[in-house]
C-alpha cells in the first residue's frame, strides 16, 4: 500500500491556555476526499492550518507525503525547519479560505499567475497560458482582468480556487468554502470541487456543513467536537445511523 | 392581487414640487461675499502690501534658487524618512524584542524632541564627535573623517529632518501594514511566499491605501518645516532664508515674506494634485470604479455637451 498523504498522530494545538485539539489521529490516502464536519469551535479550522503548518502544533506528530511538518527529525532530536524550507512544503499543498483572502490589489489573473512565478519561478509567459485554462475551468474566462472587489462571492472563491490549483498541489483544503457565500452561489463552487474530485482524483480534505456535497463527493466524514474526532465513517453512516449522540444533535441541527 | 398588470398601467407625472426656502442660506451666503469683498479690497487698496516690491522679487534668480534649495531639502528629506520609516515599521513588528525596542526607542526619542533642536544639534555635531570613522565596532577602523567636512549646512538640514521624518513615517507605515487584513498573509504563506516576499510584493502594496494620504500631508508639512533650516544659514540659502537676507539689507519685511509664502503655497498646491493621482494609482482594486481625474470629468462633459449641440441642431434642421 502506498504512503498516506496526511498523517496525524494525536496532534495537540493551544492558543496560550486553551487547548483547541486534544489529541487528532487520522490518515488521508492519495487521491481520498475527506470532509470534517462539527460545530464552530471544535477545531476543524485549526487542524486545517497545522497541515500546511500555518499553526504549529504542540504535541503529537504530522506528516504530509511522508515528510514531518514545519520540523526535521534526526534521531530523537526534533529540528524547526527554516522559513524557506516551510515554504517549500507549504508550495504543494493549496488551501482554500473561508473568506477568499483574493489579493485586493491583483486583477483575477494577477492572483492565480503571482506565486507560479515568484515561488515556482515559472516564466510569466507560461503562467499566464497555465492561469488562463485553470480561470477557463473554474468557468471564469470572461473575469481574467477583473479586480476581487468587482466579482460575486462565488467568482471570487472560484478564483481562489484556481490560484491554489496554480501550484500544483498535491493535498488540496478547503476551510468552510461556502460559508460566506449567499445560498445561491454556494452550487457553483462546490460543483468546481466536484470537478476536482471526480475527474482529477485530487487529495482533499474539506471543512464544511455541506451535507449534500459530502454524500456525493467525500469517501469519508469525520465528525469533530471538543478538539477531537468523535466519530468517522462512509457519509452513508452519517445520514442513516450516526452512532455518537453528540453527532446525532448536530446533523439534525444543519440538516 | 398582489402585483397588478403591468401592461395596464401608465407611469405618474413627475413630482413637480415647490422647493423648500433657506433664508439662514442666503444670509451666510451674504455675509460672506460681504467680508471677501472687504478683504479683497483692503488688499488691493492698502500699500503696505508693497505689490510692487513682490512682483520685483519674485523671479530674482535669488529666490528662483531658493525655491530649488527648498524642493531639494523636502525630496531628500522625506527620500530618508521613508526608506527609514519602512524600516523601522517592519522592525517594530519583528518578533525579535530587540529589534523591536530598539524601533520603538529611536521613535521616542526623534519624535520627543523638536525639529529645530534636532537641526541645531546636527549642525554642532563636530563638538560632539569631532571625527568620524569607518570600520568594524571595536576592531580596527579604516577611514576616518572629520565632522566639519563630511556635514556641511545643507547636510546637517537634511539629516535633521530626514531622520526626524524617519520617526513620524514609522508610525505611518506601521497603521497601513496592520491596516491589512491576516488573510492576505495566510493566503501568500499558503502559497508559498516567503515573509519578506508576503510583505513586498502583497502586504506594502496594499498598505500603501492607507500610507499614502499621511504621507501627502508629511510632505507638504515637510515643505514648510525646511524654513526651520533657515536657523542655520544654508549657503545658498533655502526659500525662507533668501528673502531674510534680502529683507536683512532692504527692511522690506512683509512683501518679502508674502514673496516667499506663495512660492510656499504653489509648490503645496503642485504637491496636492500630485498625491491626488498617486492615491488614485494605488486605490485600484480597492473600489469598484475609480474616480474620474478632473481631466476625465472635463472631456466627458465636453464630449456631452458637443453632442447634445449636434443633436439640438440636427433636431432643428429635421424640423426645417
Amino acid at each position: 500500500m502506498s504512503e498516506p498523504m496526511v498523517k496525524a498522530e494525536q496532534v495537540h494545538k493551544s492558543f496560550g491556555r486553551l487547548e483547541v485539539l486534544k489529541g487528532v489521529s487520522l490518515e488521508v490516502q492519495p487521491g481520498e476526499v475527506v470532509c470534517m464536519i462539527g460545530p464552530s469551535g471544535s477545531g476543524k479550522s485549526t487542524f486545517l492550518r497545522c497541515i500546511n503548518h500555518l499553526e504549529r502544533i504542540n504535541a503529537g506528530r504530522l506528516w504530509v507525503d511522508g515528510k514531518l511538518v514545519g520540523y526535521r527529525q534526526s534521531g530523537d532530536k526534533i529540528y524547526e525547519l527554516r522559513d524557506a524550507e516551510v515554504c517549500r512544503e507549504r508550495a504543494q499543498i493549496g488551501m482554500v479560505f473561508q473568506r477568499f483572502n483574493l489579493f485586493g490589489h491583483m486583477t483575477a489573473l494577477e492572483n492565480v499567475i503571482e506565486a507560479p512565478i515568484r515561488v515556482k519561478k515559472v516564466t510569466k509567459r507560461n503562467a499566464i497560458a497555465e492561469a488562463r485554462v485553470l480561470l477557463e475551468r473554474v468557468g471564469l474566462a470572461d473575469k481574467v482582468n477583473v479586480y476581487p472587489a468587482q466579482l460575486s462571492g462565488g467568482q471570487q472563491q472560484r478564483v481562489a480556487i484556481a490560484r491554489a490549483l496554480a501550484m500544483t498541489p498535491k493535498l488540496m483544503l478547503f476551510d468552510e468554502p461556502t460559508s460566506a457565500l449567499d445560498p445561491e452561489l454556494v452550487g457553483e463552487v462546490l460543483e468546481v470541487m466536484k470537478a476536482l474530485a471526480f475527474d482529477f482524483q485530487t487529495t482533499m480534505i474539506v471543512v464544511t456543513h455541506e451535507m449534500g456535497f459530502a454524500r456525493e463527493a467525500a469517501d469519508r466524514v469525520l465528525m469533530m467536537d471538543d478538539g477531537r474526532i468523535i466519530e468517522e465513517g462512509t457519509p452513508e453512516h452519517f445520514f442513516q445511523a450516526p452512532r455518537e449522540e453528540r453527532t446525532k444533535q448536530f446533523l439534525a441541527a444543519i440538516l | 392581487m398582489a402585483v397588478s398588470d403591468t401592461a395596464e398601467q401608465v407611469r405618474p407625472d413627475e413630482i413637480k414640487a415647490i422647493p423648500v426656502r433657506h433664508p439662514g442660506r442666503w444670509v451666510a451666503a451674504g455675509i460672506v461675499v460681504v467680508l471677501g469683498a472687504a478683504l479683497a479690497k483692503s488688499i488691493a487698496t492698502n500699500g503696505n502690501f508693497q505689490w510692487g516690491v513682490i512682483r520685483q522679487y519674485f523671479l530674482t534668480s535669488q529666490v528662483l534658487h531658493a525655491v530649488l534649495v527648498t524642493i531639494e531639502l523636502t525630496v531628500l528629506a522625506m527620500a530618508i524618512g521613508i526608506v527609514l520609516g519602512v524600516l523601522l515599521a517592519v522592525m517594530r513588528l519583528s518578533p525579535n524584542p530587540l529589534v523591536a525596542s530598539a524601533s520603538w526607542l529611536y521613535i521616542w526619542f526623534f519624535r520627543g524632541t523638536p525639529v529645530l533642536v534636532q537641526i541645531l544639534f546636527w549642525y554642532n555635531i563636530s563638538a560632539l564627535y569631532p571625527r568620524f570613522s569607518v570600520g568594524i565596532p571595536f576592531g580596527p577602523q579604516f577611514a576616518h573623517f572629520s565632522a566639519n567636512t563630511l556635514i556641511k549646512t545643507f547636510v546637517a538640514g537634511v539629516l535633521a529632518l530626514g531622520l526626524n521624518e524617519g520617526a513620524y513615517m514609522a508610525e505611518i507605515v506601521r497603521a497601513g501594514i496592520i491596516s491589512v487584513e491576516e488573510g492576505q498573509t495566510d493566503a501568500a504563506q499558503s502559497l508559498g511566499m516567503t515573509r519578506l516576499m508576503t510583505m513586498r510584493r502583497i502586504v506594502l502594496p496594499q498598505a500603501m491605501r492607507v500610507i499614502i494620504p499621511p504621507t501627502g500631508n508629511e510632505t507638504i508639512s515637510m515643505l514648510k518645516t525646511t524654513s526651520l533650516v533657515s536657523a542655520i544659514a544654508l549657503a545658498p540659502p533655502e526659500l525662507l532664508g533668501a528673502v531674510e537676507n534680502v529683507y536683512d539689507r532692504t527692511y522690506q519685511v512683509i512683501p518679502l515674506l508674502l514673496v516667499a509664502s506663495i512660492w510656499y503655497l504653489i509648490l503645496t498646491t503642485v504637491l496636492t494634485i500630485g498625491q491626488y493621482y498617486l492615491e488614485r494609482y494605488f486605490g485600484r482594486g480597492a473600489t469598484r470604479d475609480l474616480p474620474e481625474t478632473p481631466l476625465q470629468r472635463l472631456r466627458r462633459n465636453l464630449f456631452a455637451f458637443r453632442h447634445a449641440t449636434v443633436e439640438a441642431s440636427e433636431a432643428a434642421a429635421e424640423r426645417r
